[in-house]
């Protein structure tokens, strides 16, 4: 995929330098863009550690568990005829709260555990399963509660308060979310029922 | 009220790590230098998205895109110069972030369309890349109707992103 994005977009820009007339413009963006990228990376460096060390001792206290506890509830409306004692769900949990937590890290491993015990719970054989589906939407569209990295941003560039835009975030990702997760469970039903699934 | 919501969060991760006796500063450090690690695996694709984005924009490509869509975001009320960051976003992490630098060193991160792609990039993630590892990882061929769903959820997060910045901030 990203094979053909990049490839893409550098041959468009040539080809569209000729006509605009703007190879000046391009030949310095070619030779200049690579320092702006090591700049945003050290820009975003900083951030990226101080979360990383702090998400690291609420890991090591145990507090990812406990928030993991509280998601329990909400868990087992969403994934049906799930084994609550079973690896799987215990992976979900913990993987929920390291995704709102922002400790991308985590997650991921996390996340790669509880898919490999839904596969092995659900007998999946090469096909998803619905609780697959639902928990790769609930990952898909992510439930950060701290955007960390687009306020560093915001400030870097002179925003005067770049974390306003938090109850945003949270609104947008909930609305995204439930959208996700409301189609998820509606196609999983055509599927089942013998209608042409998408 | 937003300004306590940091400080009380970073104080009640320190004071629990204290009340459980966690080393809290080596651990500090272990994650901090984990994240280091990440940071520097994503720089090489960093700098390949950000090339790749300023040439196309230097070329006058990125006005001619925003140009043939603008039907469809005027149409949304979707501000035009976000509209390479609802494409990218999807795709990949690091290039969302590269178009996202790019977009805020044009508008104001307090202006309308700086808000919206802020919110876009804080709240959806990179869909194709998680259904990718976490499929492959399971050994599942058929998705079903993952994509679907997952797509339906970004786009639900580009038009709301829109809406909430309208509401929240009034502009």
């Amino acid at each position: 995929m990203m094979n053909k994005i990049f490839a893409a977009m550098i041959i468009l820009s040539v080809i569209c330098s000729i006509f605009t007339g703007r190879a000046a413009e391009v030949s310095d963006a070619a030779i200049n863009s690579c320092v702006e990228a090591v700049e945003l990376f050290l820009y975003l460096i900083g951030g990226m550690c101080m979360w990383g060390g702090l998400m690291k001792i609420a890991e090591k206290s145990k507090l990812t568990d406990k928030i993991a506890v509280a998601f329990r509830p909400l868990a087992r409306l969403l994934f049906k005829d799930i084994d609550l004692n079973g690896k799987a769900f215990h992976a979900i949990c913990l993987n929920v709260t390291a995704n709102m937590l922002g400790l991308g890290n985590a997650a991921t491993p996390l996340g790669i555990e509880a898919m490999k015990a839904l596969e092995k719970e659900d007998n999946a054989c090469g096909t998803a399963s619905r609780n697959m589906v639902v928990f790769t939407v609930l990952n898909t569209a992510s439930i950060t509660l701290i955007p960390t990295t687009a306020a560093s941003l915001r400030s870097k560039h002179g925003s005067e308060a770049p974390m306003d835009i938090l109850p945003c975030v949270l609104i947008t990702s909930a609305a995204a979310l439930a959208i996700g997760l409301v189609t998820a469970v509606i196609l999983d039903g055509f599927g089942k029922t013998g209608v042409k699934k998408k | 009220m937003t300004d306590y919501i940091i400080p009380l969060f970073i104080g009640l991760i320190i004071i629990y790590g204290c009340i459980k006796k966690v080393d809290i500063f080596d651990e500090f450090l272990s994650g901090a230098r984990e994240n280091l690690k990440t940071g520097v695996d994503i720089l090489p694709s960093l700098i390949a998205m950000i090339t790749a984005i300023g040439m196309f924009k230097a070329s006058g490509a990125m006005e001619l895109l925003a140009k043939a869509m603008s039907p469809v975001t005027e149409f949304l009320g979707f501000p035009s110069e976000c509209l390479p960051l609802a494409i990218m976003r999807p795709v990949s992490g690091s290039g969302a972030l590269a178009v996202f630098e790019t977009i805020l060193s044009e508008v104001h991160p307090d202006s309308f369309a700086g808000r919206v792609a802020s919110v876009i990039l804080g709240s959806t993630e990179t869909t194709f890349y998680t259904i990718a590892v976490y499929y492959g990882a399971a050994n599942i061929k058929n998705t079903r109707h993952t994509l679907a769903s997952a797509l339906s959820a970004d786009f639900t997060g580009f038009i709301i992103s829109v809406l909430t910045v309208r509401l929240i901030f009034g502009c």
